[in-house]
């Protein structure tokens, strides 16, 4: 465990010793902002017509302003967290530390966790700036906590996937580049793979749907904490992180 | 302390490292020689356990590399050609990183850190980052982190590499100084390095081992007879005629000619001395001893020899080498 913590610290540094953890936290909090203010606004509006209407109408902050929130937040993550796993194995590789990694007491296992617990800190630092915006509406609004909460759990939890696969992308090569667009390519491709569900066969729609890590994250913005997605996200998770398990020991072979 | 054994690595069908066996005894420097490209890197990295065999195995301080990777790792330091440094880490945060990843124990560290840099002069660097450093100091900070978990088995891939000839003599130094309390497989293709600092030399060529001796015993192995160089002032008289009726040798060639003097090589029969009976037929006659000298066959020679195809190791192949 201390050397999972080990490897994690200093990813974690790595992060911030060059630009790469600022610009994209800083990135991610602009982007956020932006669709924070467009969507608040557009309530805004909503409530004062609704309000207009007889009998008050009935505005839902968590269905009408957090949840379109959420949902936003998962496409800025696609583009964003490409940037956070694309030198995590490749600029190593690149560097040479690898060496150092691969001739220390450390098992595989060891480093690969230690790798993912680092991105995901990062990433959880990310989701943390989104705090200050849920204070301002915990300030102004009355929203229903435990609906959020479990919107920010699902958002972990596609993040997490996100990072294994990214992860294991970033196992295959020595270009960061390389291993950045791959990533952004596949990601894309899991959120718009169930795009054709609507006109596809009963069995192609569920596959289809299925496979979507964004589809999935659906129901957690409702407020929703159902064992099917909750299994889904830790399958995929560990699936990329036994990939990459293996992706390390087989360029170990080949040396 | 280290033991390879019939040691085989192929790439796909390219065969770097071809049955290849050796031991090192503990607190021994052993020196691993020969051209680029020739299987050292690889047979390290075997070492270290930073890619497994494919047939064969080694064994660390008593640890199989591939079977108990993490027991083998915990007494092997490994210092590769590029040093392997963060370089937006700095030293200090560097040196402190290693000491948790190879298991130093936490209220160790810092004093454990500290002493490493002390060791090996990159103290006054602590705060410098990694990636600003000259070579010299790269390399002695890869040298702080091989060492840090102060293991039985030091393997150093060509730690001299790119450095000044100032750095070379500090780096040699250093490492002389580790033998003794660490066993030490150290490599290069820079031939003086070995004869300098290495008891013991394995000489490697496409993969195969060529020749596992001591620098001396190599020298001599490889000649099938004693060469001597004389310089005689013979005031022009034949000196040769006089040193070819010396009993046991076996032939006279002058080298060169310089005024009165006169330089000659004389061989005579293996194993036998022949330099008083050469010094006394000269100075009997009154003539000027002005040099007397062993000839040996240098490390660049044997290297060569042994590492030229089809070169036989005859003694006539020996001689062509030395002219």
């Amino acid at each position: 465990m201390n050397n999972v913590l080990a490897i994690a610290h200093k990813e974690l540094k790595g992060y911030f010793a060059t630009p790469i953890g600022y610009i994209v936290i800083g990135m991610f909090a602009l982007l956020y902002g932006w669709f924070f203010y467009v969507m608040l606004v557009i309530f805004n509006q909503q409530s004062l017509q609704l309000g207009g209407l007889e009998g008050g109408g009935n505005v839902d902050i968590n269905q009408q302003l957090i949840r379109p929130l959420f949902l936003n937040a998962s496409v800025i993550l696609l583009f964003v967290l490409p940037l956070v796993t694309m030198r995590i194995y490749s600029e190593e590789k690149r560097s040479g530390t690898i060496e150092l990694l691969l001739t220390s007491p450390l098992t595989d296992v060891q480093i690969i966790v230690g790798k993912f617990l680092g991105a995901m800190t990062l990433y959880a630092a990310m989701l943390a700036i989104t705090a200050i915006h849920m204070a301002l509406l915990f300030s102004y609004g009355n929203p229903e906590w435990k609906v959020v909460a479990i919107g920010y759990l699902g958002l972990l939890l596609m993040g997490g996937c996100f990072i294994s696969v990214g992860l294991l992308i970033s196992s295959l090569t020595k270009n960061q580049i390389v291993s950045g667009m791959i990533t952004f390519a596949v990601f894309l491709l899991l959120w718009v793979i169930n795009w054709p569900a609507s006109f596809a066969g009963p069995t192609m729609q569920s596959v289809l749907n299925y496979l979507s890590i964004t589809d999935h994250f659906d129901d957690f913005t409702k407020g929703i904490v159902d064992t099917k997605h909750l299994v889904y996200y830790f399958s995929v998770m560990a699936f990329g992180l036994f990939l990459t398990a293996r992706s390390v020991d087989t360029e170990r072979w080949k040396g | 302390m280290i033991e390879v054994q019939h040691l085989t690595k192929r790439y796909g069908s390219v065969t770097a490292v071809d049955d290849v066996s050796f031991t090192v005894e503990r607190g021994e420097i052993l020196g691993f020689l020969g051209p680029n490209g020739a299987g050292k890197t690889t047979t390290m990295r075997v070492l270290t356990g930073y890619m497994p065999p494919t047939d064969g195995k080694a064994l660390v301080a008593g640890y199989d590399v591939f079977e108990q990777p993490i027991e083998a790792k915990k007494r092997t330091g490994y210092l590769p050609e590029t040093p392997p440094l963060y370089p937006d880490m700095t030293v200090l945060e560097y040196l402190t990183f290693v000491s948790k990843i190879k298991g130093v124990a936490r209220p160790e560290r810092r004093a454990r850190v500290d002493e490493m840099m002390r060791k090996t002069h990159i103290a006054d660097m602590a705060h410098r980052h990694c990636g600003k450093l000259s070579k010299g100091y790269r390399q002695r900070v890869g040298l702080a982190q091989a060492l840090m978990h102060n293991p039985d088995v030091l393997i150093l891939d060509e730690p001299t590499a790119g450095l000044d000839p100032k750095q070379i003599i500090e780096t040699r130094q250093l490492i002389k100084n580790l033998a003794g309390d660490h066993t030490i497989i150290l490599s290069t293709h820079i031939l003086p390095e070995v004869s300098q600092t290495c008891q013991r030399v394995v000489i490697i060529n496409r993969g195969k081992v060529v020749a596992v001796d001591t620098p001396e015993n190599l020298t001599s192995r490889l000649r099938g007879s004693e060469t001597m160089y004389l310089q005689v002032d013979a005031g022009g008289a034949d000196a040769a005629t006089v040193l070819q009726r010396v009993t046991g040798v076996t032939r006279v060639v002058v080298s060169d000619t310089r005024a009165t003097a006169v330089g000659y090589e004389v061989d005579s029969e293996a194993g036998r001395d022949v330099r008083r009976e050469l010094a006394a037929a000269v100075v009997g006659r009154g003539w000027g001893l002005l040099e007397m000298r062993p000839m040996r066959m240098s490390l660049e020679e044997i290297f060569l020899h042994v590492t030229t195809e089809e070169a036989p190791a005859t003694p006539a192949a020996a001689e062509e080498v030395v002219q």
